[in-house]
C-alpha cells in the first residue's frame, strides 16, 4: 500500500503548483485580512482539507510542511517524524513499523531531489510541532506567521554549503 | 582534527575524547524487574574497561528499570553513565523535567534518541508519545545551555549542559540522505555520534568518505558502534528480522563455520567456539575502524552479554584505559 496519490509522483509540477496557489492566496491577503483571518479559516478550511487529504492524506497538524519535505506529508510516519528518516527503513525501502507501507521519508528524499525550487528545504531543521496548531488551517496559519500573531514555524537553516544531490 | 576543543560537561567520555585517545564505551541494558543486583553484576565487568556506559531507555520498547534511575545507581558506584533518552514515552514536559533531575543527580553525558515505535516492544498498544524527535530534543537541550531557555521559551536560571550525543544509522534507506540526517544532529547539538553495529564495513567507509567531503567530521566525535555475535541464530536474526542493521552474509557464515570440527555432543565446546568466534570478528571490526579517518571510539553494545566487554576490549589493545 501506498499512501498518498499518483500525483505526488510528479513532485516538480506539484511545487510549481504549490508556488502559484501561495502566490495567489497571499495576493488575496487584503480579502483574507478584511473578513478576518477566524472568518477566513472557516470557508478555507474544508476546500483546503478536501485538496490535502485526496492528494497528500494530509492530517491536519495545522502547521503544513509539504513543501520542505518532497511534497509529502511527514505525518503518515508512525513516528511523525518531521526532520528525516529513523533508523528503521527496511532494505526494500518499506516502513519497520507498516510493512506494507514505503517509508514516508524515503519517498520525501527521492521526492525533493526532483524539485528545483524547494527541494533542498528539506535539510533543514524543522522545530518542534506545536500541537495547538492542529486542526487548524495551514494556510490561515501562514498568514498569521507573516503578521506576528505566530510564531514557532520557522525551521533553522542548516549550515552546510554541500547540496549537491538538489542542484 | 576536532576545530572546538572546549569542554562542556567535563565528562570523563568528553576528557577522554577531548584528549584525542580512542574512547570505548559499553551498554548496560537495565533489568526487566526491580533487581538492584544485576545491575551490580552487570556494572562490575564494565568497570575500568570503559570510558562511559550507556544506559539505555526501554530498549525496543520492552519496560525495563529506569534509565536515569540506573545512572544513578552507576554513579555512586564510580561509574560515569551516558543517560539514554527516547522521545517516544514522554512529551516534552516530562523530557526536560527528568533531564533536570539527571543533571542534578549527576549525569554529564546524555544521548538523545527518538525511540524504538512501541509496536516492537512488549505493550505494542501503548500510545507512542513522539511529541519531539531526537534533532529537536538536541536542539533543546543546546538551547537550554546556550540561550538560556526551555523548550517554551521560558528562562531558565541554572540549565544542566550535558556532553550532548545522538545515533546515527548509515545502514538504512535513502543512503544518500543519511549524511544530511547527521549534519542535522551536529547543528542541532550533537558533539559525539553513537552508530548502529557496524558489520558492513565497505558501506560504513563510504559514509564515513561522505560525511567527510561534507566537512561534518570536523566537529564531531563518531564511536563505531559493534556487536559481538553469540551464535549462528543471532547472526541470522539480525541479518534478517531487524530493520535498519545490515549483517553481510560472509559473517553469518564464519560463525556456522566456527564449530566445524566439534563433535555435536560436545555443547558446551561449541558454544565456546561460538562465542570465541564472535568476539574475533567483533575484535577485527574494532582494528579497522581505528584506521578509518574521523573515527573517535568505539561503542560495544554486547546485548545481555556483558561479560564479553573487558575480553574485547582487552584484545582490541585499549586496555587499560586513559585516566583524564
Amino acid at each position: 500500500m501506498k499512501k498518498g496519490s499518483w500525483i505526488q509522483n510528479y513532485p516538480k509540477g506539484l511545487e510549481r503548483l504549490y508556488k502559484f496557489a501561495e502566490r495567489v492566496f497571499l495576493g488575496l491577503d487584503g480579502l483574507w485580512s478584511g473578513l478576518g483571518y477566524d472568518m477566513s479559516e472557516k470557508l478555507i478550511k474544508p476546500a483546503e482539507d478536501l485538496f490535502k487529504t485526496v492528494v497528500f492524506e494530509c492530517n491536519e497538524c495545522g502547521q503544513c510542511v509539504l513543501h520542505y519535505t518532497g511534497m509529502t506529508c511527514p505525518m503518515n510516519c508512525p513516528k511523525q517524524l518531521r526532520n528525516g528518516p529513523c533508523g528503521g527503513t527496511r532494505v526494500n525501502g518499506h516502513c519497520e513499523v507498516e510493512e506494507d507501507m514505503e517509508c514516508v521519508w524515503l519517498n520525501a528524499f527521492e521526492r525533493s531531489v526532483k524539485m528545483p525550487l524547494y527541494g533542498e528545504e528539506i535539510v533543514n531543521i524543522e522545530p518542534i510541532h506545536n500541537w495547538i496548531r492542529e486542526g487548524e488551517s495551514a494556510w490561515i496559519n501562514m498568514l498569521r506567521e507573516k503578521d506576528g500573531t505566530y510564531q514557532d514555524s520557522t525551521p533553522e537553516k542548516l549550515e552546510l554549503a554541500d547540496r549537491e544531490l538538489w542542484e | 582534527m576536532i576545530k572546538n576543543n572546549e569542554m562542556i560537561a567535563g565528562s570523563n567520555l568528553e576528557k577522554v575524547l577531548r584528549a584525542g585517545h580512542f574512547a570505548v564505551t559499553g551498554e548496560l541494558g537495565p533489568p526487566t524487574n526491580a533487581d538492584k543486583s544485576i545491575i551490580d553484576e552487570k556494572a562490575e565487568h564494565l568497570r575500568g574497561v570503559v570510558d562511559a556506559v550507556n544506559i539505555t531507555d526501554n530498549q525496543t520498547a520492552v519496560v525495563r528499570m529506569s534509565s536515569i534511575a540506573v545512572a544513578a545507581m552507576l554513579i555512586e558506584k564510580g561509574l560515569e553513565p551516558v543517560v539514554q533518552m527516547t522521545a517516544r514515552d514522554r512529551n516534552r514536559i516530562a523530557i526536560q523535567s527528568d533531564l533536570l533531575g539527571a543533571w542534578a543527580l549527576g549525569a554529564k553525558n546524555l544521548l538523545c534518541l527518538t525511540g524504538d515505535h512501541q509496536i516492537f516492544g512488549n505493550h505494542p498498544e501503548a500510545k507512542g508519545v513522539f511529541d519531539m524527535d531526537s534533532i529537536q530534543m538536541l536542539a533543546m537541550m543546546r538551547d537550554m545551555h546556550e540561550k538560556g531557555i526551555i523548550q517554551s521559551g521560558d528562562d531558565i536560571d541554572v540549565p544542566p549542559t550535558f556532553f550532548l550525543g545522538a545515533a546515527a544509522n548509515p545502514f538504512a534507506p535513502p543512503y544518500e540522505y543519511r549524511p544530511y540526517r547527521l549534519a542535522k544532529k551536529i547543528q542541532a547539538g550533537a558533539k559525539f555520534i553513537q552508530t548502529q553495529c557496524i558489520y558492513n564495513m565497505p558501506r560504513f567507509k563510504e559514509y564515513m568518505q561522505r560525511a567527510g567531503d561534507m566537512g561534518l567530521l570536523d566537529n564531531v566525535y563518531v564511536m563505531g558502534g559493534v556487536t559481538p555475535l553469540k551464535n549462528v541464530g543471532m547472526a541470522k536474526y539480525m541479518a534478517k528480522s531487524v530493520p535498519g542493521l545490515d549483517v553481510p552474509e560472509e559473517y553469518i557464515d564464519r560463525m556456522r563455520g566456527a564449530t566445524s570440527g566439534i563433535p555435536k555432543e560436545n555443547k558446551k565446546a561449541r558454544r565456546q567456539a561460538l562465542r570465541e568466534e564472535g568476539i574475533a570478528i567483533c575484535v577485527e571490526t574494532i582494528q579497522q575502524l581505528q584506521e578509518i579517518p574521523g573515527m573517535h571510539g568505539v561503542h560495544i553494545m554486547a546485548i545481555e552479554w556483558e561479560s564479553a566487554v573487558p575480553i574485547i576490549v582487552e584484545k582490541a589493545g585499549l586496555f587499560p584505559r586513559p585516566s583524564v
